[in-house]
């Protein structure tokens, strides 16, 4: 077996770390470190950026440049570092409600501007920093301590609604998923333009035991039972689909880049073209 | 980096562009915004600029964006900028707080608009002393700068970086439409004439950094991201190497050393202006656009035979309580013009720790305060 490397991305002295027993954000973030090691970029030009919530704590555990920023700001503040220093490479944490709601409209900005970020979504379909409410992600008729006789929106599909904004790598995996996550992780790192991975953890303390679902492993479980891969999907009739979670890498496009774009813009505004 | 070219031909100059000409004369190679009047020149002209000298203009998609750009950007190194006005400014202020508590240097600029609320997006007011002061929540310290002429606007913006830079802090750079929008002629100095600060930069090994160490001096150094430093930034309260902490010890000595940077370095910050003030018998306090009215108020009193003098503060905060104690204790009254309510007159109250009395001339409807207002109150006090 090979030796494993990516430990030496941890910061050791911060454990043990804040998250609950059973939750999926440490599954995940150990994928993404395995995805970076097999990335085999320069870790100190990798900076890692996040807003507030538990999986938004996680640059705090690891060993490179992080940035914990305020609730749903980490896109932009992202940007200002990309936009600064294209040599840097920039990955953004955040949860779905970090991401989605509060941070919803630099998502859809980021994205369309195709700038060269990676983002991960640790999505636990719920507010779990807070306690429990419900996010943009929870599921319809699901419980939670804001929806107490039981959920009446309907979620988001953020890899369609990252489509429509322009993103051009899409992906997602789940922690059960965890290879799979680091392989798109490394994917995602060397795709060019803004790059998306929804990585559905579990919320056993909030979500979970309002739901059904008492531990990390019943919810990993489900992971596996509703998890279908996007090729095999392609194949399948719509009603089988219900309820399922699509996984794997569900767009890859090319378009021009925003740094590339702006140094057009240089050189432009230098004369030189 | 590339120099401006050397400016000594007066040019007529808008107090918008002077603002752009001082942030670019100061380094600044990043600007992030969100139009608005009567901030929007700024970001026109940065969008056309900086790309010339290989810096990066971004249009983002709201005030709270361009705030946080702007603070990920000076994370890399890089000397940073937004503008705006009244509401997009209320939008700034959580992440105005995070720059001040993870001790990220940028400099923002408010031009300021009557509010509240959308208010007239058009005309001046100075209705935002206040909010600069204690706009965004929790205990910071705050350095705020208030030009009056265009040229004092490029040297202010210039001063802005220098001590966000030297102190590690955010600076407000606080205008108000007429100083953005009047024209002056003005003569530039040349680029090599202009003081420089830049941020002090870690001294010792890689492995040995600690972001947030306050043992050699109260504005600890600075990484930038990208050089192996591992620098760790939270807007959780942090020990000195920058990771979240609950330990009261260490909680309360970072609230208190960003406020005590600023108070050690008041000397060097803190900044007004004396207009016939030594024999004066009344006092009036002015600043901004204001302080105009008013130097012309005093010249035509003092040619009436009336002493009175102006006090006008540069620098709005820290607020300069010893220059006004002083004016306080010699004048039998000061008075305080400016276009909102009250918010300065009630510093100057506390400052003056009643030396003096206070008597007000305040605006909220848009109109500059005329000389003639300012001289019939002097009269009246006389
Ligand atoms: C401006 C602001 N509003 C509200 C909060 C409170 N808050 C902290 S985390 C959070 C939600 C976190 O949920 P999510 O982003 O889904 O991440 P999770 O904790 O589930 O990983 C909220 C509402 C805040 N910190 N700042």
């Amino acid at each position: 077996m090979a030796a494993v490397t990516w430990h030496r991305h941890l910061r050791v002295e911060r454990m043990p770390q804040i998250w609950c027993a059973g939750c999926g954000h440490g599954t995940i973030l150990g994928a993404i470190l395995r995805g970076v090691e097999k990335s085999e970029i320069d870790p100190s030009k990798l900076v890692i950026v996040s807003g507030i919530g538990c999986s938004s704590r996680a640059p705090g555990y690891v060993a490179l440049d992080g940035l914990h920023t305020t609730h749903g700001r980490a896109l932009p503040f992202a940007t200002g570092i990309k936009v600064a220093r294209p040599d840097l490479t920039v990955m953004v944490i955040s949860g779905d409600g970090d991401l989605s709601a509060i941070g919803g409209n630099h998502f859809i900005h980021a994205a369309r501007r195709n700038l060269d970020i990676t983002v991960v979504c640790f999505n636990n379909s719920i507010y779990g920093m807070t306690s429990g409410q419900y996010s943009p992600l929870t599921p319809r008729d699901a419980m939670a301590t804001t929806a107490p006789y039981g959920h009446i929106e309907r979620p988001f599909d953020l890899c369609q609604l990252a489509i429509g904004a322009g993103a051009t790598y899409v992906a997602r995996g789940t922690a059960y998923h965890a290879g799979l996550v680091t392989n798109q992780v490394t994917r995602a790192l060397k795709h060019k333009g803004f790059a998306f991975i929804d990585a559905i953890s579990q919320c056993p303390t909030y979500y979970g035991r309002r739901n059904r679902m008492k531990t990390g492993v019943e919810m990993m479980k489900a992971q596996r039972d509703t998890a279908v891969n996007v090729k095999r999907a392609a194949k399948m009739p719509a009603e089988e689909l219900a309820g399922k979670i699509i996984i794997g890498d569900i767009h890859v496009s090319q378009a021009s880049e925003y740094t590339e774009e702006y140094q057009r813009v240089i050189d432009r505004a230098q004369g030189r073209t | 980096m590339t120099l401006i070219p050397v400016k000594t031909k007066a040019r007529l100059l808008q107090g918008n562009e002077a603002c752009v000409e001082g942030a670019i004369a100061a380094g600044c190679r990043f600007f992030a915004g969100y139009p608005i009047t009567p901030s929007s020149e700024i970001a026109e002209l940065m969008a056309e600029k900086l790309p010339r000298l290989g810096g990066k203009f971004i249009q983002m998609e709201d005030e709270i964006a361009s705030m946080a750009a702007i603070i990920g950007a000076s994370l890399t190194g890089v000397k940073s900028l937004t503008a705006t006005s009244g509401p997009g400014f209320s939008l700034k202020q959580e992440n105005l707080g995070y720059a001040s508590y993870t001790e990220i240097p940028c400099v923002v600029v408010n031009v300021q608009r009557v509010g509240p609320s959308t208010g007239q997006p058009t005309a001046p007011a100075q209705g935002d002393m206040m909010q600069v002061r204690w706009g965004t929540h929790g205990d910071h310290p705050v350095i705020a700068l208030y030009p009056s002429t265009v040229r004092e606007t490029f040297e202010l913006t210039v001063d802005a970086f220098n001590l966000s830079e030297r102190f590690r802090t955010p600076v407000i750079l606080l205008m108000d439409e007429v100083v953005g929008h009047m024209r002056e002629k003005v003569e530039l100095p040349a680029q090599e004439e202009i003081l420089i600060v830049n941020r002090p930069g870690p001294t010792v090994p890689r492995g040995e950094y600690l972001p947030y160490d306050d043992t050699r001096g109260l504005v600890p150094p600075m990484a930038a991201f990208g050089e192996g430093y591992c620098f760790h930034v939270t807007g959780l309260a942090h020990n000195r190497r920058g990771y979240p902490t609950t330990k009261p010890q260490d909680i309360d000595a970072l609230i208190r050393r960003i406020h005590q940077k600023i108070e050690v370095g008041r000397g060097d910050i803190v900044r007004v202006e004396q207009l016939l003030t030594e024999d004066a018998e009344i006092g009036v306090f002015a600043y901004g656009s204001t302080a105009r009215s008013a130097a012309r108020a005093v010249r035509l009193a003092r040619s009436r035979g009336i002493k009175v003098g102006l006090l006008r503060p540069i620098t709005i905060w820290p607020f300069p309580d010893e220059a006004v104690k002083t004016l306080a204790s010699r004048v039998r009254r000061l008075i305080v013009a400016e276009m909102n309510l009250g918010q300065m007159a009630g510093e100057v109250t506390r400052a003056a720790e009643g030396r003096t009395a206070i008597e007000g001339v305040f605006r909220v409807d848009g109109e500059l305060i005329t000389p003639e207002e300012i001289l019939k109150k002097i009269e009246e006090v006389v």
